[in-house]
C-alpha cells in the first residue's frame, strides 16, 4: 500500500542503509522537492517489520488548535469585548482571509516580507491579509462611504519569527472598533479610550494604564531636539523599542548605530522620561523648547481636549497617568536643603505616629528635583518641603505633586491639614 | 508621483494611445508579469490633465464582504445552527486557516486542483484548509484522541469556478459537527439527521427533505450491474453530477466519454431511479441483483437499522433512501445524506432558485487511519451545513419580502437641542454605557434636534434622551419614544432606572 509522508532524519538513515547492502533493494522516489520538504514513496520490498516512516503530524509553525477548553474562554472573551463594540452603536463587518496583492502592497512597507502570498496559480495575485484596517480602507473606498463605525473580529496572519511562550503567533485573532469620519475634533478619539477601558475593566484583567501620545509632539519633539528630518523613521523605530529595552540600550542604539548627535539624544531623553496627567498636558505647552514646534504645539491641543472629554467620560485616571502604583505612600518628606535629615526623621516619624503613609529618600542631602521626580514617577500625592526659613517662621510647606499647588501650612496644624486633603481626594 | 496600480482595458488604451502619438513620451515600465496582472507606471511626462489609471478596487475573485445587514442576517442562523450543536452536547473546535501541504495532499485527489496554496516563501509548504473534516481528523491523530463530539465553523477556500448567483464561493463558511469513535451502529449517525433536521427546520426555510444512501449500496450497485471496478471512481463522479444533470445527459457521459457499456448504464438507470422510505430498504433487500452484492447487502442492513431509530427520534418522513445519491468525496465509507429544499422561494424575478444541497454528510472510517502512523482506525461519522447558500436563500427571501434589519443594537439615544451641551451630553453616556446600556451620540459639539431625531429613525433607535437648560436646572431628563414620539420627564437620579424598565418591557 502505498503512502506519501514526510521522511524525517532517522528513517533517511534506514533508508540509505537499505541502499548499502547490497541484497536489499530499495526503490526511493523523490516525487517533487520543495525547500525543505522531499516525499518519499517506499516500495514493497521494505522488510516487513519495518512501519511506515514517522509521519509527523502537526500544525504548520506559529499555529495552533484551539481546544473545547480554549474556545469555552475565547468564546466568553470575544462575547464580552463586540458587546462593548455593540453597546458604543458600531456594525458589523467581514472581510475575506486574503486580499488583492497590489491592495495590500503600497500599505506596508517594510512589513511586507512578513505577509503570506498565495501561490501563482495562474489566477489573481493574493496575499492573506496583514491586518483588518487595511481591509477596512479598501471597503470605505471600494464603497465610497464617508462615515462608518464599525468593528470586525477575525483571523490575520503574519509570517513573523513566532515566540509561542509570549502569546505570539503568525495565526491570530484582532478585535477591531473604528470610527470613520468627519466629525467635531476628539469625541470619535475619546470614545475609542472610553472603549478601551471598558473592554479592559469588564475582562478583569487587574489595573491597567493607556498610554497616549501624538505623532505631531513626537514629530515636534524630535525635530527641536535636533534630530535630522532624513533620520525620523529611523530614530521612530528606536524608540518604539522602549518598552522593551532600557532607555541606556535604546540611547546606545540610536547614537552608536544610527548616527544621532549625543546632545539630540540626551534632549530627546529628558522629554522621553516625562509621563503624566493634564497636567503634563500644560506642562509641555510651557516648554520653551517643545513649544517652538508648531505641530507640536497643535499635538498638544487635541491632547488637551481630548483630557477634558475622557474626565466628563471619567477615565483620565486610566490615561497615561498616574502609574499603576506599587505603593500606597500618601505623603512625602522632602528638603531642598543641605543637613536637614534630622528634621526630616522626626517629621517622618510624626507622620507614621499619625497613621499616614510615608517616604523620605535614604540620602543624608538629596537634591529637590531627585525628591520630586520620585514622587510623580511613585504617584505620591502630597510633599511636605522643609527649610531653614520655614523653620525659623515655624512653618512647613505642603505642596500637591500634580498641580504644584502649594500652601503653608503651621507646623502644628500640619497633620490636621494632610488628613485633612488625604479624605478630600 | 509614481504609483502601481491594476490598469484595465480603458487605461491600457489611453497608454497605447499615447505610445502611437510622437510627440509624448509615455514610459509603461511593467514591472513584473504574473498571469493575467501586469503593473504599469506611468512617469511624469504624462499630460497634466491625464488622470492616475483607474485603479480599480475589488475584492478577490470569488470572495465577498459582508456588509453590516448580511453580518446581522449571518449571525442569527449561525447562533441557531450552534445552540443546535451545542444543545447535542458538542464541543466547539478551531484549528488553523492552512495545514502543512501534506496534511491534506492525500485526501482529496482530484480536488487537488480546487486547493489554494500557499506560496513557497522559503518555509514549510502550506495549503489553505479545504474543508473541516480533514483537519479534524488530523486533530484526532494528533492528539491520539479515539472519541470526540466536536463542533466547528469557519471559512474554508476553494478555488471552484464561481457561480455567485448561486451562492457558490471561492471562501465560505462551513458548520460542521461530526462524532468520532466506536459506537454501537448507527445511533451516531441517526443523531446527525437528527440534528440537520432540527437546524433546517428552525432556520425556517420552508419543506426540506434529505436524502439518504450508502457508498457500500453504491458500490455494490456498481459491481452487480457490471461496472469494472477501475471505472468504479469515474463513474461515481458523473452520478455525483445527477443534482444538476439529467439521467439522460449523465448516461451519455458515461456511456460516451468514460466508455461505459450501455446495457450496464441501463441497469444503473434502472436502480437509480428508486427512492422511497423503509420500504423501499425491504424491497432492495429482496432486489435478486442487488443482494448478490454481500457489500450492498451489508448497507441495506445498517440503513434499516438507521431507519429504526429516525423513526423513534420522530423524523423518517423528511428522509428518503435515495439510490441516485453518490457525493463527490471519496473518503466517505458507509452511509451519505444530503439535505434539499423542496419549496424554493421565488426570486423577484419569479425564477425558482436552484442552490443544490443546503447540508450533507456521512461516515467516513478511514480518514483518521490515514493519518496515524501505526494506522489506528477512528471511526467517525458527521455533517457540514451549507450555511452559504442557506444565507443567499434568506436574503433573497428578505428583498422579496422587504425586510429590513437592524444594522447595529443601540438602545439610547442621547440628544440635546441646545447648544454647548456637549459636556453634558459625554457624561450622560459615559453612565449609560457604564450601566451596560447601548447608547449612541452625534460627534458634534452642537448638532441639530432634528437631525439626531431622523438619525435615531432612521436606525430604528428605540429612546431618545434629550437634555437642555432647563431640565439641566431642574434635575430632570426628558426620555422620548422615537416611534411614538410619546414623552416623559424623568428626575436625572431616576433615568437608567426607568431606561432600563423600558427596555426590559419592550
Amino acid at each position: 500500500m502505498f503512502h506519501l509522508g514526510l521522511v524525517p532524519g532517522r528513517a533517511w538513515g534506514a533508508l540509505l542503509c537499505q541502499l548499502l547492502r547490497p541484497p536489499r533493494t530499495v526503490c526511493v522516489r523523490a516525487v517533487g522537492c520543495h525547500g525543505q520538504v522531499a516525499e518519499a514513496v517506499l516500495t514493497s520490498q521494505l522488510k516487513p517489520h519495518q512501519e511506515k516512516p514517522n509521519f509527523i503530524i502537526k500544525v504548520p509553525k506559529g499555529t495552533r488548535d484551539l481546544s473545547p477548553q480554549q474556545m469555552v474562554v475565547r468564546e466568553k472573551i470575544l462575547d464580552k469585548i463586540i458587546s462593548c463594540f455593540k453597546r458604543h452603536g458600531a456594525k458589523g463587518l467581514d472581510t475575506p482571509a486574503f486580499e488583492l496583492k497590489e491592495m495590500l502592497t503600497e500599505k506596508y512597507e517594510e512589513n511586507l516580507r512578513l505577509m503570506y502570498d498565495l501561490k501563482d496559480q495562474g489566477g489573481e495575485l493574493l496575499s492573506l491579509r496583514y491586518d483588518l484596517t487595511v481591509p477596512f480602507a479598501r471597503y470605505l473606498a471600494m464603497n465610497k462611504l464617508k462615515k462608518m463605525k464599525r468593528y470586525q473580529v477575525g483571523k490575520v496572519w503574519r509570517r513573523e519569527s513566532p515566540t509561542i511562550a509570549q502569546g505570539r503567533y503568525r495565526e491570530f485573532c484582532q478585535c477591531d472598533f473604528d470610527i470613520a469620519g468627519q466629525y467635531d475634533p476628539m469625541i470619535p478619539d475619546a470614545e475609542c479610550l472610553k472603549i478601551m477601558c471598558e473592554i479592559l475593566s469588564g475582562l478583569q484583567l487587574g489595573d491597567f494604564l493607556i498610554k497616549v501620545n501624538d505623532r505631531r509632539i513626537v514629530d515636534g519633539m524630535y525635530a527641536v531636539c535636533g534630530v535630522p528630518e532624513s533620520k525620523f523613521r529611523a530614530i521612530c523605530a528606536s524608540m518604539d523599542k522602549l518598552d522593551k529595552m532600557s532607555w541606556k540600550d535604546v540611547r546606545h542604539e540610536m547614537v552608536v548605530k544610527k548616527g544621532l548627535a549625543p546632545e539630540v539624544a540626551d534632549r530627546i531623553g529628558d522629554y522621553v522620561q516625562c509621563h503624566g496627567g493634564i497636567s503634563l498636558v500644560e506642562q509641555m505647552f510651557q516648554d520653551p523648547r517643545l513649544s517652538q514646534s508648531k505641530l507640536a504645539v497643535e499635538g498638544l491641543a487635541d491632547l488637551k481636549l481630548l483630557f477634558e472629554y475622557l474626565t466628563l467620560f471619567g477615565i483620565a485616571e486610566k490615561t497615561s497617568g498616574e502609574k499603576v502604583r506599587t505603593t500606597e505612600t500618601q505623603v512625602f518628606v522632602a528638603t531642598a536643603q543641605k543637613n536637614f535629615l534630622q528634621e526630616r526623621l522626626k517629621l517622618i516619624a510624626q507622620l507614621w505616629d499619625a497613621g499616614i503613609k510615608a517616604e523620605m529618600l535614604y540620602k543624608n542631602n538629596p537634591k529637590l528635583l531627585t525628591q520630586l521626580h520620585y514622587c510623580e514617577n511613585m504617584g505620591i500625592p502630597l510633599v511636605i518641603i522643609i527649610g531653614e526659613q520655614e523653620q525659623n517662621e515655624g512653618v512647613i510647606k505642603l505642596r500637591s505633586v500634580a498641580s504644584r499647588e502649594e500652601v503653608t501650612v503651621k507646623r502644628e496644624n500640619l497633620i490636621t491639614e494632610i488628613q485633612k486633603r488625604l479624605s478630600e481626594s
